[in-house]
């Protein structure tokens, strides 16, 4: 937490771009460098300046820990879920073959959801372990 | 000119790393760290590694590099220095230290040169993967089809062992905080 106005300015103008540029990190990560680890890893970097800049209280006021337990289970279970959905289309656990009509686009769709539960499992886990420590660092 | 530029990105690397081992801050050492992340990225990318360089640098210079500092904060940033360690003997470990070393170049030696497409490494799978992943996956970022798809599994375990820290820390760490949550 700090009263550093500039601090305050400069980060309300950055964390909007950040998570922005996440997204883009997530859903570009087909056609360039980047996919669901570095997304996760900057999104969560958003939340933390937040919580630098702003209070963890504000931060956990965003996104609480029951959420945020939540969401990295979610992750993986999206991640394991599409490789059970293509067992249970017919195919090999993670063979995103047959999850559209022609393979190209099966495996099109399987990897953005693959991208899509470890962004979701990163981001959370990150968050997780910067709130757990800001924790304990209150007296 | 990349082989200039690699040299000095190195020689910056070793400065950073004698830095690290020199300065008693753990403070300082934190954000040296980050800079020896930063340098070892921009490694990376002059070697066409886009991906492992991206990661590299969000991760080893950005979130790690919180999370040190967090952690410093709980230990605090100074390093209690054992009195007698200057009169023990240093040859033994400097003697040590320069046979690995020496052992590791000499292992070096046996490396096929840097980009060497008839390396074994760019023998094996790499070849299919170059060949059919744009018909197979059709995706232009090929590390994108190998990571998610090819080796879809392996990443599966990646994200559970990412989930599994969240799990520890939570378990290790997050007990204060219910207790005062129950105590209120």
């Amino acid at each position: 937490m700090t009263r550093d106005p500039v601090l305050k300015i400069t980060a309300k103008f950055l964390i909007p771009l950040i998570m922005l540029f996440a997204l883009y990190v997530q859903f570009h990560g087909e056609y360039s460098p980047g996919g669901g680890f570095q997304a996760g890893v900057i999104f969560a970097s958003a939340i933390i300046l937040y919580g630098l800049v702003f209070g963890v209280e504000a931060a956990s006021a965003v996104l609480p820990m029951s959420f945020l337990i939540r969401q990295a289970a979610a992750g993986v279970l999206l991640y394991g879920g599409v490789g059970v959905v293509s067992m249970l289309l017919g195919g090999q656990f993670l063979n995103y073959n047959l999850l559209a009509a022609d393979p190209v686009s099966g495996q099109h769709l399987g990897i953005i959801l693959v991208e899509l539960g470890v962004g979701l499992t990163v981001t959370a886990v990150m968050v997780i372990i910067f709130f757990v420590f800001a924790d304990r660092n209150r007296p | 000119m990349e082989q200039v530029i690699v040299t000095v990105l190195l020689g910056f690397l070793a400065a950073t790393a004698v830095a690290v081992i020199r300065i008693k801050n753990l403070f300082a050492i934190v954000m040296l760290f980050g800079v020896y992340s930063l340098l070892c990225a921009s490694v990376f990318l002059i070697m066409d590694a886009g991906d492992v360089a991206f990661t590299e640098a969000a991760v080893g210079a950005g979130i790690t590099t919180v999370l040190m500092l967090s952690t410093v904060a709980l230990t605090g940033s100074a390093i209690r220095i054992d009195k007698g360690s200057d009169k023990r003997n240093k040859l033994m470990p400097l003697a040590l230290v320069t046979l690995t070393g020496l052992a590791l170049v000499w292992g070096t030696l046996d490396i096929p040169p840097y980009s060497d497409p008839a390396a074994p490494v760019h023998q094996h799978v790499a070849p299919r993967y170059i060949e059919d992943s744009p018909q197979e996956i059709g995706i232009p970022n090929m590390v994108a089809s190998v990571l998610a798809s090819y080796r879809g599994f392996d990443t599966l375990g990646e994200v559970a062992v990412v989930f599994t820290a969240g799990l520890g820390v939570l378990m290790l760490l997050g007990r204060k905080k219910r207790k005062d949550q129950n105590k209120s």
